[in-house]
């Protein structure tokens, strides 16, 4: 009994080292559920949550400040996202929330710009380049839509465009095919139906 | 006899192919007018190197390679470039590509040819030949050929040559054996000598005995070829998807490619036999990709193979063997696996968009050979698409998390592997187009990972923008710091202070501490 009792007790110690160990030697710097929810985050850096950043945003979730349904560039989907990963419910968007527009990017209008670099300074992400006084472009690829740079200019030569459907980035649609009802049957006229209702978009 | 082996599943489509076959491959007249698309190619778009106004002469380089993915475009025949703008290519998205429209001035006028001796040349060169010379696989997928060769340190054993054609209807692979074999052969001989591969196996369906044996004979002609006594001609069974590259490695050799690798990775290389044909072409006599054959057939009088330039109007090009009057459609492809062509106006691709490299064969539809499809019914889980499945997939499963847009869990059950054969849709009885549902997934799941891609990269570069702005604001403190402390320093130095004048400096100097302070913490907690 006595040497069970000591065993257990050995392996408690031992056990408890370990553990001790292991949260000195691989302890995660900052906190992980906030990089959890920031990598669902879009990434446009916009502000539009009301936080200066996605970063921010995903601090004050973590934290239980800010509701999931705030980001409009993440859309419903990126709101299903954070449900799913928080264990929470969906929620649609809320009253104050911007609605989710198409993404775009920035387009400098060169002949105008008088190369100020106050939108180089407001960009979240360096996507514009440009020296002072010279003409200033944005790198379309890396420019997230984020608009920071509209409101900065001077002169007004920003315009955000919409990314135009092109073959390099059009998608195969969800499958749309007519269901002619020619069966009279009652049976498979109901299972017609079924597979319709399934089939959204 | 070599002891051949199985993939899993498999259908028998009836084949179709004779019609086409009654008659020897023909030139197709020049036409009015070409659309060159500068995107033919797997990978980037070539770069114009040509203005609108320029006389150009065939064979002319008019699209440069841009990146490590991509290959060259030529002038198909010589003329002048009457636009570069985007024009409706055979894409079944419908949208325009960028094209280059060529009036042909009727010489048919070559450029001066180089063509090169591939043993005095070294792989790295021979592989820079093939790109300019835009050679790019003739099977369907048009990826770059140079790129295929491009190997490392890889020991390849076996080259497969794919003459199997297993689609239905599509026979210009079978006739460009049957007629030009001994080139096929040396083009396969240089693919051989590039790979350092021991062996060349020629993978046909057996449905193609007068392929079989042209190739058989011209390998017994061809000197170099038997030097090596490594060719060899394998009559493999008709199956459909039998010339699925990976299917055929199986089938000749008994390896499995594993998911998510490469032929290359268990020491194997397929090339189209076209590819092979047109490989000789590029280096034997110089010249670049300009033609293909393609069949004509379907609901046409007469049903042919055509050695078509690349960007001829492919309604133009139908026009030869004269559709019938109640052609209702147009398939660019096969049957199984092609892309449909509609009349100008109707939505997706109209048959006025130009033959490009991939082009092998197009189909005049018909209500009777291709009945309209029956209304899709719920699945009974009846499994057979699972027993004809060439990849071992569960298209049933597939299909349910592909509708669902559970995309994760298709994932998760291979949906990459499938190559889209079209075998399960073929034999569903609740005639549920499900290559549809399969496409439609693989091309949300790739933009999205693509999406998170640019997601990934945007919080770097926020991330290093706030590391960068924090840093400057440090040093400006820091600068202000040591400027302060020289200052003080040289006072010092000056001259010996009275007591008082001590009192003076050290209240200073507290003062000052007490300014930086405040600094820093701004610093520390910055506004906004
Ligand atoms: S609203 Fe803008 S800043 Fe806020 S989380 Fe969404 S993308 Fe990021
Ligand atoms: S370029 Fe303008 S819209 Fe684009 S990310 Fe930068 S600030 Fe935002
Ligand atoms: S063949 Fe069609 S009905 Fe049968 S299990 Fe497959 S998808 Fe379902
Ligand atoms: S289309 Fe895909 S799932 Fe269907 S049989 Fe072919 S490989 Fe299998």
């Amino acid at each position: 009994m006595l040497s069970a009792l000591l065993v257990m007790a050995g392996i408690a110690i031992v056990l408890g080292a370990v553990l001790g160990y292991a949260a000195i030697k691989f302890r995660v710097e900052g906190n992980p559920l906030v990089d959890k929810i920031d990598a669902v985050l879009p990434q446009t850096q916009c502000g539009q949550c009301s936080y200066p950043g996605c970063k921010p945003y995903a601090t004050a979730i973590a934290a239980g400040e800010a509701d999931i349904n705030r980001c409009p560039p993440g859309g419903e989907e990126g709101i299903q996202k954070l449900a799913d990963l928080l264990g929470v419910d969906f929620k649609p968007f809320g009253g104050d929330t911007n609605a989710p527009k198409p993404k775009s990017v920035a387009i400098i209008d060169e002949s105008t710009c008088i190369g100020c670099t106050l939108c180089i300074q407001a960009c979240p992400v360096d996507a514009i380049v440009g020296a002072a006084k010279q003409m200033h472009t944005v790198i379309a690829s890396e420019c997230t839509g984020c608009e920071l740079c509209i409101a900065p200019c001077p002169v007004d030569c920003i315009v955000m465009l919409p990314i135009e459907e092109k073959i390099s980035n059009w998608k195969w649609k969800y499958p749309v095919y007519t269901l002619n009802a020619v069966e009279t049957d009652r049976a498979a006229e109901a299972a017609l139906q079924r597979t319709n209702g399934r089939a959204p978009g | 006899m070599r002891k051949l082996f199985h993939f899993h599943g498999g259908i028998h489509p009836p084949s179709n192919k004779t019609q086409s076959t009654q008659t020897a491959i023909t030139s197709a007249p020049l036409p009015t007018k070409l659309t060159i698309p500068f995107h033919q190619h797997a990978g980037e778009t070539a770069k114009p190197v040509v203005k609108v106004g320029d006389h150009v002469l065939k064979g002319q380089l008019i699209g440069m390679p841009d990146g490590f993915v991509s290959s060259a475009v030529h002038a198909s025949t010589s003329g002048t470039i009457a636009a570069i703008d985007m024009q409706l290519i055979a894409h079944p998205s419908g949208l325009p590509n960028l094209c280059a429209t060529l009036i042909p001035d009727g010489k048919d006028e070559w450029v001066t040819l180089n063509p090169v001796d591939y043993r005095s040349h070294s792989v790295a060169e021979l592989q820079q030949l093939l790109r300019m010379a835009g050679v790019v696989g003739l099977g369907g997928a048009a990826f770059p050929s140079d790129v295929k060769l491009r190997i490392g340190k890889q020991k390849i054993k076996t080259l497969i040559l794919n003459g199997a054609e297993c689609e239905p209807y599509i026979t210009c692979d079978d006739m460009l054996m049957r007629e030009r074999a001994a080139e096929i052969v040396q083009g396969a001989e240089i693919l051989r000598f590039m790979l350092d591969a021991d062996e060349v196996l020629y993978g046909v369906e057996d449905n193609k005995p007068e392929a079989i044996a042209a190739l058989q004979q011209a390998i017994t002609a061809s000197k170099s070829a038997q030097q090596n006594k490594s060719h060899e001609v394998i009559a493999i069974p008709t199956i459909y998807p039998g010339g699925s590259a990976k299917q055929l490695i199986r089938v000749l050799t008994g390896l499995e490619v594993p998911s998510g690798k490469l032929p290359t990775d268990i020491g194997v290389q397929c090339f189209n036999v076209a590819t092979a044909y047109t490989v000789h072409r590029a280096l034997a006599h110089g010249e670049p990709l300009l033609s293909r054959v393609v069949t004509i057939t379907g609901n046409v009088r007469k049903a042919q193979n055509y050695e078509v330039l690349i960007g001829v109007p492919i309604n133009e090009l139908v026009a030869l063997s004269v559709a019938l009057s109640d052609t209702n459609g147009y398939i660019m492809g096969g049957p199984m696996m092609g892309v449909p062509l509609h009349a100008m106006n109707a939505p997706g691709p109209a048959v006025q968009v130009p033959v490009v490299k991939a082009t092998n064969c197009v189909i005049a539809a018909s209500a009777k050979l291709f009945p309209p499809p029956q209304p899709a019914l719920p699945c009974i889980r009846c499994t057979r698409c699972v027993e004809v499945c060439p990849a071992d997939l569960q298209p049933q499963d597939l299909y349910w998390f592909a509708q669902s847009k559970e995309f994760g869990r298709a994932q998760a059950f291979s949906l990459f592997d499938c190559i889209e054969c079209g075998a399960c849709s073929y034999v569903c009885p609740s005639h549920i187009p499900l290559v549809q549902y399969y496409r439609f997934a693989k091309s949300e799941i790739r933009a999205r990972e693509y999406d998170k891609l640019l997601a990934d990269q945007a919080r770097e570069r926020h991330d290093y923008r706030e590391h960068r702005i924090e840093r400057e604001k440090r040093e400006k403190a820091e600068k202000l710091a040591a400027k302060e402390k020289a200052a003080q320093a040289a006072k010092l130095a000056a001259q010996p202070l009275t007591p008082q004048q001590q009192t003076e400096q050290a209240e200073l100097a507290a003062r000052r501490e007490h300014i930086r302070e405040v600094a820093q913490s701004a610093v520390e907690h910055p506004e906004g």
